[in-house]
């Protein structure tokens, strides 16, 4: 994985000196909040409910375990020793001291890590698929492309003071694992002709307003990234919409100017600024890529696993995923346990993963945008000792992308903008399938929570979404059915009328139980939707 | 007279030239006559309306209203890219904790509505030993010296 040199080291440095600075005459009374706002989110410090929060940035999701060890740290040092993994591949800590803040910044930097532009109006941290590197079906690892485009967009002194936040993906696979189309650019890395280049996608994202980003050019050669990602940024920085919020993402401008237009304003700037000297040498893009290299996987590993416990042989089949080298997957650790709070662990828990990923995957995790981790590179031989280590920590459900694993915003538990809480009604969904048995005969259904409309939780993506409302001081859950945010990309549409807190689990589990009465052979939840559209959940919903 | 001393109290300028002494006019007004040699740029303003005059302009000036509208850096560095040599000046609500990317995107003066603090500004010019990309200013980016 990527390391810093002492180029990074000491950027890194600095940002944590600028910091304490700007804390201090805040604290001093030099800086207003209005003009320290700006300046706090962009080191990653949210006001809540309750306190401070804060957000760490994970690039493309991928650490060690010395990061891990350290983000274990960081909670029982300046948190109540747990940490919150978000749906940006990031974590979040919720009892935070602004007097506090510096310090913890100055400990992160010690582990190369850093809480730099994860809020703010800015380019935000680059997220990527998770299982890259390690999936069958990639084309390249994307991942540097993206560390690529976090050195460009770090302290960028024309776009930090952008209309509205920047969020950008990079896959490099055809199946889409980091919801590429529903972020401002999406990129796609490509092979045409035998090169490789880049396919934009610009003006996705969720939100009040959920949109699908359009491919705006379908190959951008690799020696022209960072200028193609330049003259974006320029197009959105001038004509973006400034005079209300809620219309000042680049999807609202895409969308007014029309595809055609918009795409025809970049290429006129990319073409005045390829003389300006923009991109990087090629031989910066080969330097990142020597970070990436595989680690040195056993040849002829094993195939073979001992299936005779059912519990671990329910886990292997529904937490691991297929890898590129023979006899290795890569094993998902949920932090969906039933009855749980969707993406929390505890430091005990962090350090656990930690170590089992210096015994088990060559040191490296992941942190997926479904709020779970994965463990790359796992020899198949080592997986019934990996998954004893983590059943005995509670580690060990194995539920991914079933109902259970499901996505939620921390929500009105924490957040000051939401509407609703999310947590209570993620952990009795999961404990409703848990004890109903229906988890299994469901399969894939992915169920995703957000506690208002600015969609944290992804709620216009899930293939049943819950939106949680104020209804006259009430809170009041609303139901969407067929999203998607995989290469099946979708939005998801509303039933009908909202529903209370115990009416929203009972209708989830009507919308299941249609599709286990209509489903025809090897349907998933999202294809028997399709096929049969929104009015037998209607008439069995409200009916 | 007390509010010229005022605005000379204020003004910070990076250059060796003499500021020039009348007031920056509207670029719609700029466009109209011919006699102005300075211009101020609203947010809205398309700076790039400017390009075709930039040999008779001696200075910008770039109004930021509120500092947490950042479409005067795109304005400031496009008119860099198209040659102008002249003062390029932030004014307005501009303060010490952005004047650092300012000056990446070339502006070379200052004019804020409230002074800045001497020892707040040298810090902040002074905070970045590196910088990752490439803008209006002179610095080698992080990427060119790994490679050179």
């Amino acid at each position: 994985m990527y390391l810093y040199d002492q180029y990074d080291q000491a950027m890194v440095d600095a940002r944590v000196e600028e910091f304490r600075d700007q804390a201090r005459r805040r604290l001093e009374g030099k800086l207003s909040e209005d003009q320290f706002k700006p300046l706090r989110l962009m080191n990653g410090l949210y006001l809540q409910l309750h306190a401070y929060m804060l957000r760490v940035a994970i690039p493309y999701g991928t650490l060690n375990s010395r990061q891990m060890h350290a983000l274990a740290d960081i909670a029982d040092k300046y948190d109540r020793g747990y940490g919150h993994f978000t749906t940006r591949q990031n974590i979040q800590y919720n009892w935070i001291k602004l007097e506090e803040a510096a310090d913890l910044l100055a400990d992160l930097a010690k582990d190369e890590m850093h809480a730099i532009q994860t809020s703010g109006n800015c380019i935000r941290n680059i997220s990527s698929d998770h299982f890259a590197g390690a999936a069958a079906d990639e084309l390249v690892d994307p991942r540097p492309y993206a560390e690529l485009l976090r050195q460009w967009s770090s302290f960028h002194p024309e776009f930090s003071y952008l209309p509205r936040k920047f969020k950008i993906a990079v896959i490099a696979s055809d199946t889409d694992r980091a919801a590429m189309r529903l972020h401002d650019i999406g990129i796609q890395v490509v092979e045409q002709d035998g090169e490789l280049g880049a396919a934009f996608y610009v003006g996705g994202g969720m939100g009040r307003t959920p949109m699908i980003a359009p491919c705006i050019k379908d190959f951008v050669p690799l020696d022209r990234l960072v200028t193609y990602s330049e003259a974006i940024l320029r197009v959105y920085n001038r004509f973006g919409r400034r005079d209300n919020k809620y219309k000042a993402r680049i999807k609202i401008l895409v969308h007014e100017m029309g595809k055609d237009s918009f795409t025809q304003a970049v290429d006129e700037e990319f073409a005045r600024m390829l003389d300006e000297g923009i991109e990087p040498p090629f031989a910066e893009l080969e330097r990142i890529r020597t970070f990436f290299e595989d680690p040195l996987f056993e040849t002829g590993a094993s195939e073979d696993i001992d299936r005779s416990d059912p519990d671990f042989a329910l886990w292997v089949d529904r937490n691991t995923v297929a890898h590129k080298a023979s006899g290795y997957v890569s094993a998902v650790i949920s932090l969906k346990p039933v009855g749980g709070i969707p993406g929390d662990a505890t430091s005990e828990q962090m350090r656990l993963m930690a170590d089992l990923a210096k015994d088990y995957s060559f040191d490296e995790l992941r942190v997926m945008h479904t709020q779970n981790i994965v463990l790359p590179h796992v020899r198949k031989a080592d997986l019934h000792a990996l998954w004893t280590a983590l059943d005995e920590a509670g580690l060990g459900s194995p539920n991914l992308d079933t109902i259970e694993d499901i996505i939620a915003c921390p929500g009105l538990d924490y957040c000051s903008l939401a509407n609703a809480r999310s947590i209570p009604v993620a952990q009795k969904i999961s404990e409703r399938f848990a004890a109903n048995g229906k988890t299994e005969a469901l399969g894939q259904l992915k169920l995703k929570i957000s506690g208002c409309i600015n969609a944290c939780g992804h709620h216009h993506a899930g293939h049943i979404g819950i939106l949680g409302v104020d209804k006259k001081g009430v809170e009041n859950y609303q139901l969407l059915l067929g999203g998607s945010e995989a290469e099946d990309v979708s939005l998801a549409k509303i039933t009908g009328p909202g529903f209370d807190e115990a009416g929203i689990v009972n209708a989830v589990e009507t919308a299941a139980d249609v599709y286990l009465r209509e489903r025809e052979d090897g349907e998933r939840f999202l294809d028997t939707y399709r096929r049969i559209g929104m009015a037998p959940f209607k008439e069995a919903l409200y009916g | 007279m007390d509010n010229m001393a005022t605005e000379n109290d204020r003004l910070i300028r990076y250059r060796e030239d003499e500021a020039v002494d009348h007031a920056a006019v509207t670029v719609d007004s700029f466009l109209d006559q011919s006699s102005a040699s300075a211009v101020r740029v609203e947010p809205g303003d398309d700076a790039r309306e400017l390009i075709p005059h930039l040999e008779r302009l001696a200075l910008v000036e770039v109004n930021f209203p509120a500092f947490g509208d950042g479409r005067g850096y795109s304005s400031a560095r496009l008119l860099r890219e198209a040659g102008y040599e002249g003062e390029l000046r932030a004014v307005g609500d501009v303060l010490v904790d952005q004047v650092a990317y300012m000056r990446r995107c070339g502006f070379d003066a200052f004019d804020p509505d409230a002074p800045l603090d001497e020892s707040d500004l040298e810090a902040a010019l002074d905070r970045w030993p590196e910088v990752y990309q490439p803008a209006a200013d002179s610095r080698t980016p992080i990427w060119t010296k790994r490679h050179a």
